[in-house]
C-alpha cells in the first residue's frame, strides 16, 4: 500500500540516511542543520537503522572534524554518513579526496548552498557542490522532496555496489525546507535496496588488528600517478552502477530514474539542461509551452559525476537544435560554468566522432543565493534559444545593465500547471506561530485528502519583530512549482498582524475572485473604513471576499493569551473550501492534541475552545457599493514606514530602502556594489516601530546613572549632556535636567532619551534602572509605556537630541559608568533579539573605541544583526570615523583579525619609516613625536589624528618624492584597535585552533567572545560552552561534562590579559574590563555572558540571570592581568564573591535546564549535583589563584 | 500492646503520624523510609496548580513555538518526545506510590482555579489516591469580597470536586476565618471528610539589599503546634470531620497534646526533613513509652481527651490569653470569698 508523508527535503534524505548508517558525525550549518537534528532526535527516541541498531550521532567542533571522524568510523568498518552545506562542504573536501582515493562507499547529504565570496549567503545554489567536482565523489543531484528521499537511498545503494563515494544533493531552502507531500519509501523498500553482501564487503575492507594492513601511505614520483589511475575502472563502472539502483528502485516503488532524464517534446528542437530544484519549474513550463505546440524539452541531469557523457547524449532527442545548459554557480573568469562546459564538450567529442550533429549550445546562470526562478524565465530562455544569435552567456532572473547578459522575462507569465492550483499566501510575524500552523494545513491537507500540497516560507533577516510569509499550494497533480506564489495567483490571501495593512503590498498575490482574511480588531461592519485606500481599491478591482476575525480577543477569550496560530488557521480552513469544513476542523483538533496532548491536556482542551470560538467571530465584511476603482485612481504605496524627513542619502534611497521594502528583486545589477563593501549607518533608516511599549524617562527620581543605556541592546536609550542654552528652542515634551555630576560645567543640562521607532520593546532598561521613588517602589527613573500614543512626540524629541551638538569626549569620565554613557554608540538599531544579551558588550566597546576599531567578526549571531542586509548597525561618529567591520568566515576569525593587526603594525612601521625620511620635509619635530607617540589613551590617540592632518597638509604641497607613498599610509600612523569577535560556536569550537594560536602570540588584538553556551544563530546545538546538565541540540539528555573553561586556558599562557565578565551582573568591572583589554599591549581575551533566547526564558530577565549566574558561581568574574605580575603583584582578580546562592536556583529558572527535569528527572538531579560541585570547585581554584595559593603563571608582558 | 490506630476519613491508620507534604515523598526511597519508619499514611507533595501553567507557559513558548521568523532557527531546545509534564510525573509517582507501599496515599493539590481544582483531583483519583488533600490556601486581598465571598470560593470548589470524586476530600485551611467553627460545619455539609489545621505558607519577604519581594519558606518551630492544639481542641465534638494536625510537631510532646486535643492523625514534615524518617520512629516509640507510662491502652483513648468540650474549664481554650491572665485574681467558683 502506498503511505504518504508531508515533510521538507531534510527530513526526507535523513530518513534514508539515518536508516543506512551507523555512525553520523555532524556539525551544524544552514540549511543542512535539520538532517543532523533529525537523526539526533531518532536516535534519541532509540529508532533503529535497517539492521536494528541505533545509529550513533556525534557532534563535532567543526564539519572538518565530522569530516575526520566519518573517515575514521569508514575505514574501521561502519557505515557513516554526515549533512551538510555551503562553507562546511568546503571543509570536508581534504577528506573527501581521501574517502574517494580510499574507494571508501559514503554518502554525504548537502543542502546546496552559496558560498561566501563578496558576501555570506545562506539561500540555496550549486557553487558549493560545483567546488567538489573534483574530489573524486560521485554527484547525485535530486530536484524535489521526493526526490531528496529517494535518492538518498539510491545513492546508498550505489556506493555500496561500486564504492565510489556519492554527494547527494538538493537546493538548500527551496528543497531542504520545502514542505511537501510525498510517497513515502518503507522501510522493506529500504531493505531491498541496501546488499548485505556489499556491507560484508565493506566490513571486510575494515583495518583490522586481526587481519592487518595499512592505508593512507606516502607514495613517491615512482608509483603515485600509477596508484591515481588504478582507480579509473570504478568510475567507469559507476554510471551504470547507479543506474541499476535507480532501476532496482524502479521495480520496487514504480518510480523510474535515469542518469539523464528527458521530458518534452519527442521531436523538441529546443532543450534546456539543468540540474536541482529549477527543472521542477522547467519540467512545468515545458509541459506549458508543448500543449501549445512548441517543440521544446528539458533534460534533467541526475548523475553529474562520474559525468557519463553517452548516457547525456542519449538522452537527447536526436531533432534538437539548440540547447541551453543552466547552471545555479558561477566561475568567474571561466568561458563557462561547469555543466556548460561538459554539455558542450560531451556534444563536441560526439560531433567530432561523428555521431551527432552540433547543436548550437549556450550557457546561462540563475537562482544564484536562491534567486527566484519561475515559468517566465524559463520561457525566455527558450526564446533566447530561437534566436539566430542567441547570448553565448547570459543570466536570467536578474536586470544586468551592467554586462548586459542577462534576459528579459515575462513577469506575467503563468503556467497551465499553476493556474490549476489553489494557491495561498500567509503574512505573519515570526513569533505568531504562522508558520508552524502552515506546515501543519500542508500535513492536514496531505494526510487528509487525495491532493498534493506545498509550502515555502520566506523568513525575515532579523530576529526582532520578523515577518514570514507563507507560500501554500495545493493541487490533484504532482506540485512542480519551485518558486514563489506570484502575484494575481492567491487563492487566498491572509494578513496575521493588523499592522501590515499600512506596511506591505499584502494584496499583490491576490488572484481576482479570491479570499482576503484580516486579523483585525475592527469589526466587519466597519473594518472596510479602517483599511488603506488603494487595499480598497485592490479590494475592489479584484472582487475580492473580506473576512474578519479578531483573533487576538478570540485568544484571549479562549485563555489562550496572545497564541493565534490555531484561531488563524481555523479561519483558512472554515472559508478556503480546501477541506470540507467540519472535516478540517476535526482534523485540527486531531493535530493539536498531537502538539500538546502529552504535554498538556488543558491547552489543547484551551486550543479546542479557541477552535471553536472562532467560527463564531469569523465575519465576512460587506464591502460598500463604492463602484469599480482602478488601482491607477489611488496613490502609492506607502511601504515599511513613514519615511524620514531628513534627506536620505543617494545610497540609502536607492539601494538600501528598496531592500527594505522587498523590492530588491527590481534592483539592477549597476547598483550593486563590486566587491561586497556597504555604507555603514544605514540600519537607522528602517524605523521598524516593533515595540509595543518603550521606556519613558522620569527626570526627577532619576540619578544619571546610565544603566539603561549600558544594557540596551539596540542603542535606543542614550544620554547626552549639553548646555540649557542648546535646548531653548526643543520640542515642548522634551525632557532635560540639569546634569548632577560635579565632573561638569554649571549650567549642563543632560537628557536621557528615546529612539521610539527603533526600541524593541524588551524592557531590559526598566529591569537594570536601580532608582525607585521612595514612595512608590513600581515607579522607576524609567517606566514602559505603550508606545503608539508616544511615538509621534518621542520621534521629533529624539531626532533633536540626535542633533543637538556632540559633547567633548574628553571632558567626559569614560571609566565610570555614567560618564561613559555619555559616549555616543556606534552600533545601533540592530535586527538582534529584543533583550539580546550580546549586543550591549558590542555597543560598549565602540561607545568607547569606536572611532579608531577594525573589527574581525566570527559568522554567527552578530555577523547577521551586524551585516545583514537590508542596513548596516554600525555607524560612525560625527567626524564621520567608526567601526570598519568585516565577516571572513566561521572557522577563521582569530586569523582574521590577527591579519587586520599585523597589517596595521606593518603600514604604521613603513609609514614611520617614511616620516624619518621625509623628516626635514615635515619638520623633524613634527616627525619625532609622530614616531615616538604614546597613542595607548585616547588623548594621545587624538594628538598623533592632530598631527596626521598637519602632516598630509605638509605632504600635499610637498615636492619630495617619498611625498605621495607618505600619502597614501598616513593615516596608519593612527594606531588601531582590533576587535576579534565571535560567538562560543566560534571560540570553544570551530575556531579554537586558530584562536589558540592568535593568543600564544604577542599581538595586540582585543577577542570578545560573546559566549551564549549554545550555537544560537543555527538554533541551539550544543557547544563546549554549553554547560553541565543543560538541554540542548545534540544533548537532549542533558550535558554531560562540564563547560570548557576558555578564560582560565587562556591565561595559563602568561602573557594574554583575560577577563570572565557579565555586565548584568557587574557593570562596572565590565566597563573596566573593556579599557584593561584595550590598554593592553598583547592579546586581551574577554569571556562575556551572553543570555539568549535559546537558554528558554524571557530576555526581561537578562540581567537578572547573569546576577544569578554570578551568585550561583555558574559565572565567577575574574581578570587576569599580565602587568600585574610584570610588576610582582598577583595577575589573577576574583572579581565575583563566594556564591551565596546554590546553583539551581540559576538553573530553575531557565528552560534549558529545567526540562530536563521533565524528560530525564534523573539525569537532571544527577547533573545538578555534578554542577554544584564543579562552581564550588572552580570558584576555589580561582580563589587559591586569587590568593596566590597556586601555580600563576608569571610570564608577564 | 497500645493499640496506636486511628480512623482518618474512613481510612483505618495503623497510628496517626502521618507525614504531610514535602519533598520526602517526591523521592520513592524516601517514601519507602518514612513507611518503613512506621508512617501510618503519606501525604504527597503539593501539586501546585500555578506550577503546572508556568510549565505550559515554557513549553508552549520555548519548545512548541520558539521560532523567531529568521530563516537559520526555527527552534532552539530539542524536543525528542522524552517530555512528561509535571501533572504526568506527579500522576505517575502516585501510582508507584500505590504500587509499592502498604499505607494509605493522599494526594495533596494546590489550585488556583474552579477547573484547575475538578481536572486536576480526577486525575489524582484516577492514578489511585486514597485521598485528596485540598491545600486551599487563597490571600483574600480583594476589598470588595466579603468573607462570605471568600469562604463561598471554598465551598464551591467543594461542591465541584466532590461531584467529581468520590474519594474523600480533606481540606487543608489557615486559620485566617472570622469563624473557624461556622465554616468548618459548612464544609462538613458540602461532603468534606476531614480537615487538616493549618497550612504553613510561604511568606513573601523584603530583601533590604534590592528592595525586592521574595519567598520565604522557613521550617516550623514546636510552639506553631499551639495553635493547633487550640483550634483542634474546640472543634472536638463540634463537627463530623476528622482533624488533622498539621505545623511544629517536632517531638512526641507536640504529637501527645495534639491528640489530647482531638487530632485524627499528626502531621510531620519539619521534623522529618531536618532528622530523616528515623524521627518518626523515634516520636511513635517516645509517645508510646508516653501514654503506656500513664496506663493508656489506645489513641482512641487518648485522642480528644482534652478537647475543649471535655475540659473541666472550656474556657481555657476559646479566651485569648491576656483574659485569662485577669481570671487569675478571680477566686475559684467553691470558694467563699
Amino acid at each position: 500500500m502506498t503511505s504518504f508523508l508531508n515533510l521538507d527535503g531534510n527530513e526526507a534524505a535523513a530518513r534514508m540516511a539515518y536508516q543506512c548508517n551507523e555512525v553520523i558525525a555532524i556539525y551544524p550549518i544552514t540549511p543542512s542543520s535539520n538532517m543532523g537534528e533529525w537523526a539526533d532526535e531518532w536516535a534519541s527516541q532509540g529508532k533503529p537503522n535497517l539492521w536494528g541498531a541505533v545509529p550513533k550521532i556525534i557532534e563535532m567542533q567543526s564539519e572538518g572534524g565530522a569530516a575526520g571522524a566519518l573517515h575514521g568510523a569508514l575505514t574501521s568498518g561502519a557505515l557513516a554518513t554526515s549533512f551538510t552545506a555551503s562553507q562546511g562542504l568546503l571543509l570536508f573536501i581534504p577528506n573527501l579526496y581521501k574517502i574517494a582515493g580510499e574507494l571508501s562507499p559514503f554518502v554525504l547529504h548537502v543542502a546546496a548552498r552559496a558560498l561566501a565570496t563578496h558576501a555570506l549567503s545562506i539561500f540555496g545554489d550549486h557553487s558549493d557542490v560545483m567546488a567538489c567536482r573534483a574530489t573524486g565523489c560521485a554527484m547525485l543531484c535530486a530536484n524535489s522532496v521526493q526526490e531528496a528521499q529517494d535518492f538518498a537511498l539510491i545513492a546508498q545503494a550505489a556506493t555500496l555496489a561500486g564504492r565510489i563515494p556519492v554527494i547527494h544533493f538538493f537546493d538548500g531552502f527551496r528543497t531542504s525546507h520545502e514542505v511537501a507531500k510525498i510517497v513515502a519509501v518503507e522501510p522493506e523498500t529500504v531493505r531491498a535496496m541496501i546488499d548485505d553482501v556489499q556491507v560484508a564487503a565493506h566490513r571486510t575492507r575494515a583495518l583490522s588488528p586481526e587481519h592487518p594492513v595499512l592505508r593512507g601511505t606516502s607514495q613517491n614520483p615512482d608509483v603515485f600517478f600509477q596508484s591515481r589511475e588504478r582507480a579509473n575502472p570504478f568510475y567507469d563502472a559507476f554510471p551504470d552502477i547507479m543506474q541499476t539502483a535507480m532501476d532496482r528502485f524502479a521495480v520496487l516503488t514504480g518510480r523510474q530514474y535515469r542518469l539523464y532524464d528527458y521530458v518534452g517534446a519527442a521531436d523538441a528542437e529546443r532543450v534546456i539542461v539543468l540540474m536541482g530544484s529549477g527543472a521542477e519549474t522547467a519540467e512545468e513550463t515545458v509541459q506549458h509551452l508543448t500543449a501549445r505546440g512548441e517543440k521544446v524539452g528539458l533534460l534533467k541531469v541526475r548523475l553529474y559525476r562520474p559525468f557519463a557523457a553517452d548516457a547525456l547524449l542519449a538522452a537527447l532527442p536526436e531533432s534538437v537544435k539548440a540547447i541551453a545548459v543552466l547552471d545555479r554557480c558561477k566561475e568567474p573568469g571561466a568561458d563557462g560554468e561547469p555543466l556548460y562546459k561538459d554539455v558542450i564538450t560531451a556534444l563536441a567529442q560526439a560531433a567530432a566522432d561523428g555521431l551527432c550533429a552540433m547543436p548550437k549550445v549556450i550557457g546561462g546562470r540563475y537562482g544564484l543565493g536562491s534567486k527566484e526562478f519561475t515559468p517566465g524565465m524559463v520561457a525566455a530562455v527558450f526564446a533566447e534559444l530561437t534566436r539566430e544569435r542567441p547570448k553565448r552567456q547570459f543570466s536570467i532572473g536578474i536586470r544586468d545593465d551592467v554586462t548586459h547578459l542577462s534576459l528579459d522575462w515575462d513577469a506575467a507569465f503563468r503556467s497551465d500547471a499553476a493556474r490549476g492550483l489553489q494557491q495561498a499566501v500567509f503574512w505573519g510575524l515570526g513569533a505568531d506561530g504562522t508558520v508552524s500552523a502552515n506546515k501543519n494545513s500542508i500535513k492536514i491537507v496531505g494526510e487528509a485528502t487525495d491532493l498534493q500540497a506545498q509550502g515555502y516560507f520566506v523568513y525575515d533577516s532579523k530576529k526582532s519583530g520578523a515577518v514570514t510569509v507563507s507560500h501554500l499550494r495545493f493541487g490533484p497533480a504532482a506540485i512542480r512549482s519551485t518558486y514563489l506564489v506570484e502575484e494575481g495567483m492567491a487563492g487566498f490571501v491572509a494578513c496575521h498582524q493588523t499592522v501590515f495593512v499600512e506596511r506591505y503590498d499584502l494584496l499583490a498575490h491576490a488572484a481576482p475572485g479570491g479570499v482576503f482574511l484580516l486579523n483585525t480588531p475592527s469589526p466587519a461592519e466597519s473594518v472596510w473604513g479602517s483599511l488603506p485606500e488603494k487595499m480598497r481599491a485592490q479590494i475592489v478591482d479584484k472582487g475580492l471576499q473580506l473576512w474578519v476575525i479578531d483573533a487576538y480577543a478570540v485568544a484571549a477569550e479562549a485563555g489562550m493569551g496572545r497564541r493565534i496560530n490555531t484561531i488563524m488557521q481555523t479561519c483558512f480552513f472554515a472559508i478556503s473550501g480546501i477541506l470540507p469544513k467540519d472535516q478540517a476542523i476535526a482534523a485540527i483538533k486531531k493535530a493539536v492534541d498531537k502538539t500538546y496532548g502529552k504535554k498538556s491536556k488543558r491547552l489543547a482542551d484551551l486550543n479546542y475552545g479557541a477552535i471553536d470560538k472562532t467560527l463564531e467571530h469569523l465575519h465576512q465584511a460587506v464591502i460598500p457599493d463604492v463602484g469599480r476603482q482602478s488601482l491607477a485612481d489611488s496613490g502609492g504605496w506607502v511601504v515599511g514606514k513613514v519615511l524620514p524627513t531628513y534627506d536620505l542619502p543617494a545610497f540609502v534611497r536607492d539601494v538600501t530602502l528598496p531592500i527594505y521594502h522587498g523590492n530588491g528583486d527590481a534592483l539592477p545589477v549597476s547598483l550593486m556594489s563590486i566587491d561586497g563593501t556597504f555604507p555603514v549607518g544605514t540600519a537607522q533608516y528602517e524605523k521598524r516601530n516593533i515595540a509595543l511599549e518603550i521606556p519613558v524617562w522620569e527626570a526627577d527620581i532619576c540619578t544619571q546613572c546610565g544603566k539603561c543605556v549600558f544594557v540596551c541592546p539596540h542603542s535606543a536609550i542614550r544620554a547626552r549632556v549639553f548646555s540649557a542654552e542648546a535646548v531653548s528652542n526643543a520640542p515642548p515634551t522634551f525632557k532635560h535636567v540639569p546634569a548632577k555630576s560635579k565632573d561638569f560645567p554649571a549650567g549642563t543640562h543632560m537628557s536621557y532619551q528615546v529612539a521610539p521607532e527603533d526600541c524593541t520593546g524588551c524592557g531590559d532598561c526598566v529591569e537594570a534602572c536601580p532608582i525607585h521613588d521612595k514612595s512608590n517602589l513600581s515607579r522607576r527613573a524609567v517606566n514602559m509605556a505603550e508606545q503608539a500614543p508616544l511615538r509621534e512626540a518621542e520621534r521629533d524629541n529624539y531626532a533633536f537630541f540626535l542633533a543637538l551638538p556632540e559633547f567633548d569626549r574628553s571632558a567626559v569620565k569614560h571609566t565610570t559608568i555614567p560618564g561613559s554613557m555619555l559616549l555616543d554608540p556606534l552600533f545601533e538599531y540592530s535586527g538582534a533579539c529584543a533583550g539580546c544579551g550580546e549586543t550591549p558588550y558590542i555597543r560598549l566597546a565602540t561607545q568607547l573605541f569606536g572611532d579608531r576599531m577594525l573589527i574581525a567578526n566570527a559568522t554567527g549571531c552578530s555577523s547577521i544583526y551586524g551585516g545583514n542586509l537590508p542596513t548596516t548597525p554600525y555607524t560612525v561618529n560625527g567626524a564621520g570615523r567608526g567601526p570598519a567591520w568585516s565577516n571572513s568566515l566561521f572557522e577563521d576569525n582569530a586569523e582574521f583579525g590577527l591579519g587586520m593587526r599585523l597589517a596595521a603594525d606593518q603600514l604604521m612601521i613603513y609609514a614611520k619609516q617614511l616620516v624619518k625620511e621625509l623628516a626635514s620635509e615635515v619638520g623633524g619635530d613634527l616627525a619625532n613625536a609622530m614616531v615616538e607617540a604614546d597613542q595607548r589613551e585616547e588623548a594621545g590617540l587624538y594628538e598623533q589624528r592632530r598631527r596626521v592632518t598637519l602632516l598630509l597638509e605638509k605632504l600635499v604641497v610637498s615636492q619630495h618624492p617619498r611625498a605621495k607613498e607618505l600619502i597614501s599610509v598616513a593615516e596608519w600612523l593612527i594606531r588601531r584597535s582590533v576587535w576579534i569577535i565571535g560567538g562560543d560556536g566560534w571560540a570553544y569550537d570551530i575556531g579554537y585552533g586558530g584562536l589558540d594560536h592568535v593568543l600564544a602570540l604577542p599581538y595586540d588584538v582585543n577577542i570578545l567572545v560573546l559566549d551564549t553556551e549554545v550555537y544560537s544563530n543555527t538554533g541551539g546545538q550544543t557547544s563546549k560552552a554549553t554547560p553541565i546538565g543543560a538541554v540542548a541540540k545534540f544533548s537532549a539528555g542533558g550535558k554531560a561534562t562540564a563547560k570548557k573553561d576558555l578564560g582560565k586556558l587562556a591565561s595559563d599562557y602568561g602573557h594574554v590579559y583575560v577577563a570572565n565578565i557579565a555586565y548584568g551582573a557587574k557593570d562596572t568591572q565590565t566597563l573596566r574590563v573593556f579599557h584593561e583589554a584595550e590598554s593592553y599591549d598583547g592579546p586581551s581575551l574577554i569571556v562575556a555572558y551572553s543570555p539568549c533566547i535559546a537558554h528558554g526564558f524571557d530576555m526581561l530577565y537578562n540581567q537578572r540571570q547573569q546576577d544569578m549566574a554570578v551568585k550561583t558561581g555558574h559565572w565567577p568574574l575574574f581578570r587576569y592581568d599580565p602587568r600585574m605580575a610584570a610588576s610582582g603583584g598577583n595577575p589573577f582578580k576574583l572579581d565575583s564573591a563566594v556564591p551565596s546562592l546554590p546553583i539551581k536556583d540559576f538553573m530553575a529558572n531557565e528552560t534549558r535546564f529545567a526540562m530536563l527535569q521533565r524528560s530525564h528527572p534523573e539525569a537532571a538531579q544527577h547533573f545538578l549535583e555534578l554542577a554544584q560541585k564543579q562552581a564550588e570547585q572552580r570558584f576555589k581554584t580561582y580563589q587559591e589563584l586569587a590568593q596566590g595559593h597556586a601555580d600563576v603563571p608569571k610570564t608577564g608582558a | 500492646m497500645i493499640d496506636l490506630s486511628t480512623d482518618y476519613v474512613g481510612l483505618k491508620l495503623k497510628n496517626p503520624l502521618v507525614p504531610s507534604a514535602s519533598p520526602l515523598s517526591k523521592n520513592l526511597d524516601s517514601a519507602l523510609r518514612l513507611e518503613d519508619a512506621g508512617a501510618g499514611a503519606l501525604v504527597m507533595y503539593s501539586l501546585f496548580e500555578e506550577e503546572l501553567r508556568a510549565e505550559e507557559a515554557m513549553t508552549d513558548r520555548f519548545l512548541l513555538h520558539a521560532d523567531l521568523g529568521h530563516g537559520e532557527a526555527d527552534g532552539f531546545l530539542p524536543d525528542h518526545g522524552h517530555f512528561t509534564s509535571c501533572l504526568d510525573q506527579y500522576l505517575d509517582h502516585l501510582r508507584q506510590l500505590k504500587q509499592r507501599l502498604e499505607i494509605p496515599v493522599i494526594a495533596s493539590l494546590n489550585g488556583v482555579s474552579l477547573s484547575g481544582w475538578v481536572e486536576l483531583g480526577k486525575e489524582m483519583q484516577q492514578a489511585g489516591a486514597d485521598a485528596l488533600e485540598l491545600n486551599v490556601y487563597h490571600v483574600a486581598a480583594d476589598a470588595a469580597q466579603s468573607g462570605d465571598v471568600v469562604e463561598a470560593r471554598y465551598l464551591t470548589l467543594l461542591e465541584e470536586l466532590r461531584g467529581s470524586v468520590n474519594v474523600p476530600i480533606i481540606m487543608k485551611l489557615s486559620p485566617y476565618f472570622s469563624s473557624l467553627p461556622h465554616f468548618v460545619k459548612q464544609l462538613e455539609q458540602a461532603g468534606a471528610r476531614g480537615i487538616a489545621l493549618f497550612n504553613r505558607f510561604m511568606q513573601p519577604d523584603i530583601d533590604l539589599d534590592s528592595l525586592r519581594m521574595v519567598d520565604q519558606l522557613h521550617l516550623s518551630y514546636p510552639d506553631e503546634a499551639l495553635l493547633r492544639m487550640r483550634w483542634i481542641a474546640i472543634l472536638r465534638g463540634r463537627t463530623a470531620l476528622t482533624l488533622a494536625a498539621t505545623g511544629g510537631v517536632h517531638g512526641y510532646e507536640e504529637a501527645i497534646k495534639l491528640l489530647l486535643a482531638g487530632a485524627d492523625v499528626v502531621h510531620l514534615a519539619s521534623c522529618l526533613l531536618q532528622h530523616g524518617p528515623a524521627k518518626l520512629t523515634q516520636i511513635l516509640h517516645e509517645m508510646e513509652a508516653w501514654m503506656s507510662e500513664r496506663e493508656y491502652i489506645s489513641v482512641a483513648q487518648l485522642k480528644g481527651s482534652m478537647s475543649q468540650q471535655n475540659l473541666p474549664d472550656p474556657s481555657a481554650m476559646a479566651r485569648a490569653s491576656y483574659i485569662r491572665v485577669i481570671e487569675h485574681y478571680e477566686a475559684p467558683r467553691g470558694v467563699w470569698r
